[in-house]
Order: structure tokens, then C-alpha cells, then sequence
């Protein structure tokens, strides 16, 4: 009942942040006559209380998982994280950083301190840290659960900023509600989705939002900013590579369309440097960063905005134009190839290291298949499906578009940048599921540069129709109308009602994707996937919460130095909830380790046995969900765990568990299959 | 894995009767009732002649007495009624001399010395934990439970005993085995041995029985109970269970597919839920652990009591263990008292849980930030020190008054007194605290509207935003004659229409004459700020839009005094209506459209 009503009043503030983003272009332009004194400070106001409103909104929408279930985290992933930022408030920040994890990849033990994005960690801590300070005795736990919430509030703000610097304040409103309950963005920001996204997605507007402003400003205060904002991101998430690859690629297409200026030249190489310093000390990055391939397409385009500067220079210092075309001729050419020269002894002699097998999947979807199983196989790696584009954005899928043409009506340096963030991470949205995420906040800003200025246009229609129709009317009872009034309302006869209706329309597109997104979050984004609901015989609410019975159990049943074999999803959840040593987790570092289990998974018992006695396995954990209907067990997984064992142990072959290419669990199953049951 | 004896003592000089109930700890009765009746001829006492008696021992084996959690003797009242609250006698533990090693004793304190041939009946209440052993001890998930329980089938005692008699209570009347004494005799679920006569002191004859018990063994390795007071109106109860699952080790492995299946039959051994009693009007009641809440659990009450059934994760098979936290509001006004200018808080002891026995019961009452003067009293002996909490919004700490006992059974749920002081004032701290830190906040957020924060006073863009402030402060001011002229012009137009109405032509020269003054008065100031605009460098750019604007307005205001002074000749005149009306409309017409271009001008400078 408490979900039903709160639902209800998600709906209603959802629908009121766009309506009243009407409402302020309306009301500012009517009834302020009067009060003509104040129209500053009011549209001032009413700007922050909108703000305000949508920082509310964002962080109730995202409450629905605690309403719904229970603070609690969620997935796998944050399980981690949530057992590191323990670590981290009860050890200090030098522990932490130090810190050797024997609990899991039995025997092989992770260096946790080097082998992860700290950012989340560090911030859920300071944020703990400073609410203890200010005597407020909350649980760590509730601080992980209300990070996501918390941050995805102040994206709204950035994004309103953003929208700001890139179009205008009205962009920014609507870009700021948009942003506050898009699905795709809820997706990995309701509470208790403790993961880096959530975070990460924060960072990344941040930086892009103060690097067009340092690109507009020239300012080295703006871009010194920005660097630290990447910092932040690079701290926080292993998607800072789209940050550093699609500035230089921004940079590079101002370059060719003839957009270079002392701005773009101050704001990039201060961005780059700092940014790049400061990310080397990030200890999971570290020198990755000037060596891998990843990072090269940045470094090129660092030099390159040397030599546009030389280049600058010496156009500055020879009149002659003959002379420097000749001149540009030549450096062109040797700059070129002292580039390619360079990167290709730097290749050849190892210094620099090939792209990773994630990088290759992202630019080319079908490589992950053929290669890496293990990638593969993780759902949110798929190629994203229409259905599920739709679902995400909804109405700002056809929106999107619309912005870009706006965008491209109106070319500046910010909205280039809009238009290339919208168009790349578009396209990585399309290859994997989870990088909707990213492409998100440029969807939310390009749609609502749309809407704005869509509703601009028709509301200045609107407002010239109505003063004319006032002024009409304050003439009193005087017989003759002015004529020329008659003719300009003859120019364009439907003119009013055209935009009255278009009005009307755009209002009910937006408020339906209110109602979307809020019937989105509430039904398909607010579970944690640990405990799963369904609905009884009589409409009650059943609970399934055994995968935290079997956790429990484990952490209470077992000795403390039992070793748990499971398939890698559950890793994590082990460690966390179960608090045991686990042989593989979903850190899928090393992938022969992963092999191993699939290898004595999917192998006959007595071989199996072997396996597990060498790996010093105590407990099995399999997930078996036939009873109740649950789909996600690992029957279901079982063929990626053949694939991932056949990968490293080439005797474990597909076929041999198929039946005519068809997989099958029932009595007409391949005779291996079933003896590995 | 608890046995609760009740035992019972009637005392005569000449004649001891002891009667003694042995049940176990959970009330549905694990074990049995043991029911004991000694008649005995006390020797001793009638040795010392007429010296009187003022004390009686107790003797128990050490092996007993860890187990001892409570041991209670209370005068006798009426035939076979033990009441636990009636004044009891003061017991304590002594060690008398030339007495066997392996004994404890304890001394009941009678409340009048004994002479020679009187005698006196009393009860004795002692409650056993862990005096039940399972055998065997390992079983599998289908198998029942066997449990035994050892005792001597005599009383063990210093006097000479002259007619007893036990009595052992089952709670079922599947029976193993059990020793076989002479005078032995089985009613359904309950064994009688005795009556023996006539035994000496010190006798001893060892009995074992063996029965099925698949009553769950519930024991609490350590409850912790966190009580913290709130004087806005709230106890806050916490209570955090280690339990155990104390009888038979499960051994094999366990199917989940069995146990949902039957569970009666493939898992009878299995603990499946606890009931708490809480009283009534509680609540906000939780029940979670540290992964998170449990939702299995159900809540029910009425307005005597309110019951809460708790399952844990999974059932709880013999050696298995689960941890779990409760947590619970009750109303301040049930449990805090005021008794000169002192507060006390008058709450229950144990755990709410039946049926629990408890090896280490630690209760933390959490008073108010500033209370002091702390006392408790408790019904029974109880570890006591004191610490401190930081709380919400706390600066010194919360004190915290820390009891700690161990084999805690039901019967230990008795009320217990915190009394402590606390002023009113002292509450009003955290509000206060907030109200200022809220302050605080906003007057840091004015401060740093109101201050000039940049560095270098001198600098080219420091001095251009300052003239920047001033030419908007000045085009503000523009537009505030503007408007004032506006609204001249408006009410010009007005006496017009009065005018047009009443007729009455002299209120319309008054309200001119009113009008005149006011704009000059306006174009007076307009003259001022405009001078200033000119002069400033950053106003260049729009400065010709302001000018432009102030020359409209002026053309406007001469436009709108014309047509008012046309109207009022027509008037004073008395030339036809029809006749001003055409004159006015072609002055009207110049005045919109003037009036539209000076409203379009002013939006205009006000978008730049």
C-alpha cells in the first residue's frame, strides 16, 4: 500500500518538474507585468526551486528499492564494494591501500589496494567520516545503500549546468528532470546499487560539463577543474577511457573544421597534463596510462595542438603566405611521421601495450564472441536490443534527433562536443547493454535542447498572439481595429491554435514519459536481484530470500577458513554475506582460474573430486532454481561454464553436452551431460 | 538443553519436607517433572538442643551448580503451590566445615530461629541450565531426538532425610529407559520413585533416564539488549541473539527438498521459530541480521500483550547456529517514572523470547545525554559497570549502565529499576543544536552573497564587473521611471474614462495636474541616471537601446497629454461626444503603437 500510494506521488512530481518547466517560460512572461521590478530575482528563484525539485525527485525516485524491499545492496558487483568501503572505514585509508584479500581467488589471494577503482570507496567513506563528525550516527551500510541516490542527485545538477553552458538555463531545467528519472540512468542508480556507475556517471558529466567550459572560456581555472574532475572519474570507474579518447577525438574535430583557438589550446593541454598526472596515481592505472593503446589516440592529438601552435606562431612571424604554405607542407608531413614512427617502435618494442579484449569488443561487438567467452558471457555484455533502447529512454529516443538537428542548427564549440558525445556513446550503447548508462546524460541534454527550444519557439508564438490580444482589449470600446493586426493575424491563420495544440502535445509526450520512467523504476529497476518477489495464490506478496539463507548459513555454519567453490557470480555475495573464502569471484581476473571450476563443474563426479581436492574446496555452492521456477541458476549457466572450460582445457568439448545442437536438461539430454549432474 | 527444577523444602524441626519439581526450561516440559518429598528426622538440629536454628544448607555437586541459574527458597504457602513471587528468603552460598569437597552449599536464612520442636516449611526453586545431554549425539536429519538426564533418586543433603519421595515429568511417554530402583512406578509420561524412609545424610543413588525430546534446544550463547531512553517519548529496545541449536549434531547432509516436503517427519528435530512476548502497545518492531532484514516473521497482539513469531534463515538443526537482531519502540510513558525530582526506568530483565535460556545476558540501559546520579536496583546479583555511547547528535556521550549475568532463564524476566536524574532543559540541547547549525549554515551562505571574496581588488575584470553591478543598477533604474511614467500615463487614461462617465471635468484637471507634476518629477531623475549612463564606459552597448527607449516614452507621454487635453477641451466645450471620439481615435492609435514599441524596449534591455 505504502509502494502503491508513494508510486502515485513519484507520478505526480514527475509530471509536475517538466509542467512547471512550462509553467516558468509561461508565468515569467504573463502575470510578472506587474511585478516587472522582480523579474530577476523571481525567474531566479523559481529556477532553484525547480532545481530544488529535482534534486528531490531524483533522489525519492530512487528510493523505490527500499520501499519495495529493504536497504539493502544490490547485485553482485556492490556486494564488493560495499565489503571494501567496511574495510576502509574500520582499517584507515593506509590499510585499504595495502590490502592483500586472501578471502577469495583461493589459493592465489588479490591485491585489492592495486587492483581497483577506489573513488566509491573513498567517497562513501567521506561521506560516513563527515556525518559521524557532525554527530550523526548512521551505519556504514546505509551510506553505501544512499551513495547512488545521492549522486544521481547531483548529476541533475551538472546536467543542469551542462545544459546551461551548451544551450540555455531552459535546456538545462529540462535536461536536469530529464536526467533525474531516466530509466537508463536509474538502472544502476537506485539505492542500494552501491556499484562505480553510479558515481562514474557524475564524474563523467562533471568533466565533460567543465571542459566546454574551459573550451568557452579560455579559462585555466576551468580546465585545472576539469582535470581534477577527471581524476575523480579515473578514481572511480575503468570508463574514463571514453573520457580520454573522446576529448582528443572532439579536439581533433575542431582541428579539421578550423575551430582551433588559444581557448581550445589552453583547455586541452592543461586537461590533458594534469588529468594524466593525476590519473597516475590511481595505482590500478598507473603507467597505463602514457603506455597503453588506449591512451594513445590522447597523447597524439597532445602533440598535435603543439605543432598547431607552432604552426600559429610561425604563420604569425612570415607574412609570406606562399612561403608558409610550403612551410605547413613540411611539418605536416614529418610531424605525421615522426607520430606513426613513434608509435610503431613504441608497439614493436612493448612499451606500448595492444588494446585489451574489452576495448576490441566495444569497437567491433562480434570479436568478445569468438575470443573471450568470459566476457561473452556476462548478460549486460550483450548487444543491446530495440526493445530494450526503448524501454530506457522512451520518449527521448525520438527526441534525440530532434536535438541534433537543433544542435546542428545553431553550431558552437559546446554543442559539437553534445553531438559527438551523443553519436559515440550511441553507439556504444548499441554494442553493449550496459553502456546505455553512458550514453544517457548526452541523450537527456540533446532531447532536452529539443524540448526547449520546441517549446520556446511555441510559447514566443504564443505570447506575441496574446499581448496583441490584450492590447486589443485595453483599447476600450473604440469601433475600428487596427487594420495591420488584422493582416498579420491573416499571414498565418492557424497559427495559435497550431501552437496551443503542438503545446498540448508536447506536454502529453512528456508527462507519459513520466509516467514511464516512474512505472519503470518502481517494476523493473528497484529489485536486488538477491531477494526476489512474486505474487502469491491470493495476490500476497511472496519473498524468496535463499540465497541470503544459504550465505547465512555458510557464514554461520562453517568453520572460518572453509573454501567455497561456486560458479564466479556468486563471488562476491560470498565473500560479503557469507564472509568465506571463495576459489573464484567476479573479478574474472584471472580467467585459467575460472577454467578450473568450469572444468570441474562440468566434469564427471570422480574427476571433479580431484579437481576440488587440489583447489582444497570444503563447500560447493550451486544454485538450483527448477523448484520454484527461478530461470537464472546454473543449469542455465552451465553451458558457459563448458564454454569457459573448454576455452583453457580443450577436453572439455561443447558437443559432448548437446543433444543435435540443442541444449536439454530433461531425460533426453547428451549421456556426458547428464553425468556431470 | 536446559532443565528447570522446581524444588520445594518443608522444614520441621523434627521434619524437613522437601518437595521438589524438576521441569524443563521451556514450559511445554522437555524433561520431566521431577516431584520430591523427603520427610527426614534432622538429627543435627535436635543434637544442639535448645540452641536455635537459624539457617538450613542446600548442598548441590559443582558439576550442578555452574548450571545453577537461579535458586530461590520462598516460605510455603498452602499444599503444593510454589508462588515465585511471594517474599523470598535470603539465600547465599557459604562453606561450611568438615563438609564433602565436591559440594557447594547454600544457606537459607529462616526468618525466625527455630527452637526445639518447631518447624517450619519452605520451597526451594532451583533452575538447572544444560542439565540435559543428547544421546546419541549425532543424528541425521530424519532421525528423533534422544536426550538423558541424570540425577540421584535421593535428596543430597547434610540432614538426615526421613520420608522422600521424586517424581520425574516427561513431556512425552516414549520412554528409552531409565533406572530402575525398588518403589519405582511410571503414570504415563511421569516416573515415581520412593517413598524411601528413613535415609541418611548424604545418601546417594544415581538415575538415569533416557527419553525422546524433539523439543528444540534453544540457547542463547550471548543476548546483548540494548534499552536506550528517549524523552521525547520513546524506549528504544534492541536486543541482539547468538543462538544455538543445543541438542543432538546433525550429521549427514541436509535436504531442503525433504524438509519442505514433511516437515514434520524429515526434520522433527529441526527449530523452526521463537516466540517473543512484548508488551503491549509496541512498536516500529524489526527482526534483521547483518545481511540484512528477515522476512520471515509475523507479528500479532492485542491490547494486553503483543506477540511477535519469528523464524530464522533456515531451520535450525542440532549444532547449527544463526544470529539475529530485534528491535523494538515501546512508549515512554509505560516504563519511566518520576519519584522526587528522580527518574526511574522500571523495565523486564530477560528476553522477551520463551522458552530461551540465555548463558550470557548482557543489558544495556542507554540513558539521555546529561543524566547523572545512576542507581539500579535488581532483584537478583547481576555484574554492573558503566559506559559511554556517542550517539545521534551527541557531544559527550550517551552513559550507559551495563548488568551482565550469566545462565539466564525465563524466570529471571522480573523488572529491574534504573533510577537516574535529568533535567528537562538538557532535552531542549539537540533541538537547539540543529536550529544553530541550520543557522549557521544560512548566515555562511549570506556572508558569502555579501562579501567580496575575489583577491585582487585592481585587476581589469574585477573593475569591470564592478561597473558592470553599477550600469545594471542604473538600467534598473530606468526602468523603474519607465514604468512609473506607465502607470502615470494609466491613471491619465483613467480619468478619462471617468470623465466619460461622470463628466465631471474638474476632477479630470486635478488628476492632470497631479500627473504633471509627477512626470516631471520622473524626468528629473530619468535625466540624472541617464547622464550617469553616458558617462560610463561599459554602458556603450546599451546605451543607445536606453536612449531610444527614453525618447519613445517622452514622445508617448507628449502623445497621451495631447489627446488627454483634446478630450477635456471636447468636454469643457460641450462639443457632441461623436465628435471628440474622432479626433481621439487617431491620437489613440499613435498611443498603442507607441506604447507597444516602449514595452517591446523594455524587454529588450531587460533580456541584455
Amino acid at each position: 500500500m505504502v509502494g502503491k500510494t508513494e508510486s502515485q506521488n513519484g507520478a505526480v512530481k514527475a509530471t509536475a518538474a517538466p509542467a512547471m518547466n512550462l509553467e516558468s517560460d509561461l508565468f515569467s512572461n504573463f502575470s510578472f507585468k506587474s511585478f516587472k521590478l522582480k523579474t530577476k530575482q523571481q525567474e531566479l528563484l523559481l529556477r532553484v526551486s525547480i532545481l530544488g525539485l529535482v534534486y528531490i525527485l531524483a533522489f525519492i525516485t530512487r528510493l523505490f528499492s527500499v520501499l519495495r524491499y529493504e536497504s539493502m545492496i544490490h547485485e553482485f558487483d556492490p556486494y564488493f564494494n560495499y565489503r571494501t568501503t567496511l574495510f576502509l572505514t574500520e582499517k584507515g585509508f593506509y590499510e585499504f591501500w595495502n590490502w592483500f584479500d586472501s578471502e577469495s581467488w583461493y589459493p592465489l589471494g588479490r591485491i585489492i589496494g592495486g587492483t581497483l577503482y577506489p573513488g566509491l570507496m573513498v567517497t562513501a567513506a567521506f561521506i560516513y567520516w563527515t556525518l559521524r563528525f557532525l554527530r550523526f550516527a548512521v551505519h556504514i551500510r546505509e551510506v553505501c545503500v544512499l551513495t547512488a541516490p545521492f549522486f544521481a542527485s547531483n548529476t541533475t545538477v551538472v546536467a543542469y549546468f551542462f545544459g546551461k553552458e551548451i544551450w540555455d538555463s531552459g535546456a538545462g531545467l529540462v535536461a536536469a528532470a530529464f536526467i533525474a528519472i531516466c530509466p537508463g540512468y536509474i538502472s544502476r542508480s537506485v539505492a542500494g546499487s552501491y556499484d562505480n556507475e553510479g558515481v562514474a556517471i557524475f564524474a563523467l558529466l562533471l568533466t565533460f560539463y567543465l571542459f566546454v567550459k574551459a573550451v568557452n572560456t579560455g579559462s585555466l581555472a576551468w580546465a585545472l577543474a576539469s582535470a581534477f574532475g577527471y581524476f575523480y572519474m579515473v578514481s572511480a570507474w575503468g570508463g574514463y577511457v571514453f573520457i580520454i579518447n573522446l576529448i582528443p577525438l572532439y579536439v581533433l574535430v575542431l582541428l579539421i573544421t578550423g575551430r582551433y583557438s588559444m581557448r581550445l589550446y589552453v583547455a586541452y593541454n592543461c586537461m590533458y597534463v594534469l588529468g594524466m598526472l593525476l590519473a597516475m596515481q590511481i595505482r590500478f592505472v598507473g603507467f597505463q596510462h602514457v603506455q597503453s593503446g588506449e591512451h594513445m589516440a590522447a597523447m597524439g592529438v597532445f602533440f598535435l595542438m603543439q605543432v598547431f601552435y607552432f604552426l600559429d606562431w610561425v604563420k604569425y612571424m612570415l607574412s609570406d603566405t606562399k612561403l608558409f604554405q610550403a612551410f605547413l607542407r613540411i611539418t605536416v608531413t614529418s610531424a605525421i611521421a615522426v607520430g606513426a614512427l613513434a608509435l610503431g617502435v613504441g608497439t614493436a618494442s612493448g612499451y606500448i601495450s595492444p588494446w585489451t579484449g574489452r576495448f576490441y569488443s566495444l569497437l567491433d561487438p562480434t570479436y568478445a564472441k569468438d575470443n573471450i567467452p568470459i566476457i561473452a558471457s556476462v548478460s549486460e555484455h550483450q548487444p543491446t536490443a530495440w526493445s530494450s533502447f526503448m524501454f530506457d529512454f522512451h520518449i527521448l529516443l525520438f527526441l534525440f534527433p530532434a536535438g541534433l538537428y537543433f544542435c546542428f542548427k545553431k553550431l558552437s564549440d559546446a554543442t559539437i562536443f553534445i553531438v559527438m558525445y551523443g553519436l559515440t556513446s550511441m553507439y556504444f550503447a548499441g554494442v553493449m547493454v550496459r553502456l546505455i548508462l553512458v550514453a544517457t546524460p548526452a541523450v537527456c541534454l540533446i532531447s532536452a535542447i529539443a524540448v526547449s527550444a520546441t517549446i520556446k519557439n511555441l510559447t514566443s508564438l504564443l505570447r506575441t498572439k496574446s499581448k496583441t490580444a490584450v492590447a486589443g482589449s485595453s483599447k476600450g470600446t473604440g469601433g475600428s481595429k487596427a487594420s495591420s493586426k488584422a493582416s498579420f493575424d491573416q499571414s498565418q491563420p492557424f497559427q495559435k491554435n497550431g501552437a496551443i495544440a503542438l503545446l498540448l502535445g508536447a506536454f502529453y509526450l512528456l508527462s507519459k514519459y513520466a509516467t514511464h520512467c516512474t512505472w519503470v523504476t518502481s517494476e523493473a529497476y528497484s529489485s536486488p536481484s538477491i531477494v526476489l518477489a512474486a505474487r502469491g495464490a491470493h495476490g500476497n506478496r511472496v519473498i524468496f530470500d535463499d540465497y541470503r539463507e544459504a550465505y547465512f548459513w555458510l557464514r554461520q555454519n562453517t568453520p572460518p577458513d572453509a573454501k567455497v567453490m561456486s560458479w564466479w557470480d556468486y563471488g562476491y555475495q560470498i565473500t560479503a554475506m557469507g564472509n568465506r573464502t571463495v576459489i573464484v569471484d567476479n573479478n574474472t581476473w584471472n580467467n585459467t582460474h575460472i577454467a578450473t571450476v568450469g572444468r570441474a563443474m562440468s566434469s564427471y563426479e570422480d574427476e571433479a573430486y580431484e579437481i576440488m581436492r587440489s583447489l582444497d574446496v570444503d563447500y560447493v555452492l550451486v544454485v538450483f532454481g527448477g523448484v520454484t521456477g527461478y530461470s537464472s541458476d546454473d543449469i542455465n549457466k552451465f553451458l558457459w561454464m563448458v564454454r569457459i572450460g573448454g576455452g583453457v582445457f580443450p577436453v572439455i568439448k561443447e558437443p559432448d553436452y548437446l543433444v543435435n545442437g540443442d541444449y536439454r536438461v530433461d531425460k533426453g539430454a547428451a549421456p556426458k551431460m547428464l553425468n556431470c549432474l | 538443553m536446559g532443565v528447570r527444577r522446581k524444588m520445594a523444602l518443608r522444614f520441621d524441626l523434627i521434619i524437613f519436607t522437601i518437595l521438589l519439581f524438576a521441569s524443563p526450561v521451556l514450559s511445554d516440559l522437555i524433561l520431566s517433572k521431577v516431584d520430591r518429598r523427603i520427610d527426614l528426622t534432622s538429627q543435627i538440629v535436635e543434637n544442639e538442643g535448645s540452641e536455635p536454628v537459624s539457617e538450613v544448607l542446600l548442598a548441590f555437586p559443582d558439576l550442578q551448580v555452574k548450571d545453577l541459574a537461579l535458586l530461590k527458597a520462598s516460605p510455603h504457602e498452602g499444599k503444593g503451590k510454589v508462588k515465585s513471587l511471594s517474599a523470598s528468603l535470603p539465600v547465599e552460598n557459604v562453606k561450611p566445615n568438615g563438609m564433602p569437597a565436591a559440594l557447594t552449599f547454600y544457606a537459607v536464612k529462616l526468618p525466625k530461629a527455630l527452637g526445639k520442636g518447631d518447624s517450619y516449611t519452605f520451597d526451594v526453586l532451583a533452575v538447572f541450565a544444560h542439565a540435559l545431554r543428547p544421546f546419541p549425539e549425532k543424528i541425521t536429519q530424519a532421525d528423533i531426538q534422544l536426550v538423558v538426564f541424570q540425577e540421584s533418586a535421593f535428596y543430597l543433603t547434610p540432614y538426615v532425610v526421613k520420608v522422600q519421595s521424586l517424581s520425574v515429568k516427561l513431556p512425552e511417554s516414549r520412554i528409552e529407559s531409565y533406572t530402575k530402583l525398588e518403589n519405582t512406578k511410571i503414570h504415563g509420561s511421569e516416573i515415581k520413585y520412593g517413598p524411601y524412609e528413613n535415609l541418611p545424610s548424604f545418601s546417594y543413588s544415581p538415575i538415569v533416564v533416557h527419553f525422546e525430546s524433539n523439543q528444540p534446544f534453544a540457547v542463547a550463547q550471548e543476548v546483548v539488549r540494548e534499552i536506550e531512553i528517549s524523552h521525547w517519548g520513546n524506549v528504544q529496545v534492541t536486543e541482539h541473539y547468538k543462538l544455538v541449536h543445543g541438542g543432538a549434531q546433525n550429521k549427514g547432509e541436509f535436504s531442503r527438498l525433504d524438509y519442505q516436503a514433511r516437515p514434520t517427519i524429515r526434520g522433527a528435530s529441526a527449530f523452526k521459530y521463537l516466540i517473543a512476548k512484548m508488551p503491549p502497545r509496541v512498536h516500529s518492531v524489526y527482526y534483521r541480521d547483518e545481511i540484512g532484514n528477515i522476512s520471515t516473521s509475523n507479528l500479532w497482539g492485542d491490547s494486553k500483550k503483543t506477540e511477535l513469531l519469528i523464524e530464522p534463515r533456515y531451520p535450525l538443526f542440532g549444532g547449527w547456529r544463526t544470529a539475529f537482531t530485534i528491535g523494538y519502540g515501546l512508549p515512554l510513558k509505560d516504563f519511566l517514572f518520576e519519584l522526587e525530582g528522580n527518574r526511574f526506568l522500571n523495565i523486564t530483565f530477560g528476553s522477551p523470547m520463551n522458552e530461551l535460556v540465555i548463558d550470557n545476558l548482557i543489558v544495556k540501559v542507554v540513558l539521555p545525554e546529561g543524566s547523572g546520579d545512576i542507581s539500579v536496583s535488581a532483584p537478583f546479583p547481576v555484574n554492573q559497570w558503566e559506559e559511554t555511547k556517542l550517539s545521534h547528535l551527541d557531544l559527550t556521550g550517551r552513559p550507559v549502565v551495563v548488568l551482565q549475568k550469566t545462565n539466564v532463564v525465563p524466570e529471571h524476566n522480573q523488572f529491574f529499576q534504573v533510577y537516574y536524574k535529568f533535567s528537562k532543559l538538557s532535552m531542549l540541547r539537540e533541538p537547539f543544536m540543529l536550529i544553530f547549525g541550520f543557522f549557521s549554515l544560512f548566515v555562511a551562505g549570506i556572508v558569502y552573497m555579501h562579501v567580496d571574496m575575489s583577491i585582487s581588488k585592481s585587476s581589469a575584470a574585477y573593475l569591470a564587473r564592478l561597473q558592470w553591478d553599477e550600469v545594471q543598477a542604473a538600467i534598473q533604474q530606468v526602468e523603474n521611471v519607465i514604468n512609473r511614467c506607465l502607470t502615470t500615463h494609466d491613471k491619465l487614461e483613467a480619468s478619462l474614462r471617468d470623465l466619460s462617465r461622470t463628466g465631471d471635468v474638474q476632477a479630470c484637471k486635478a488628476a492632470r495636474k497631479a500627473a504633471d507634476g509627477l512626470l516631471k518629477e520622473l524626468s528629473k531623475e530619468l535625466k540624472l541616471v541617464l547622464s550617469f549612463l553616458q558617462s560610463s564606459s561599459a554602458a556603450s552597448q546599451i546605451l543607445p537601446k536606453v536612449e531610444e527607449l527614453v525618447a519613445k516614452e517622452k514622445d508617448l507621454q507628449e502623445k497621451v497629454m495631447a489627446k488627454h487635453s483634446t478630450v477635456v477641451d471636447c468636454y469643457e466645450k460641450k462639443t457632441g461626444i461623436r465628435d471628440s471620439e474622432n479626433r481621439v481615435a487617431a491620437q489613440q492609435q499613435k498611443i498603442t503603437a507607441l506604447r507597444q514599441e516602449v514595452e517591446n524596449l523594455l524587454e529588450l534591455i531587460d533580456e541584455i
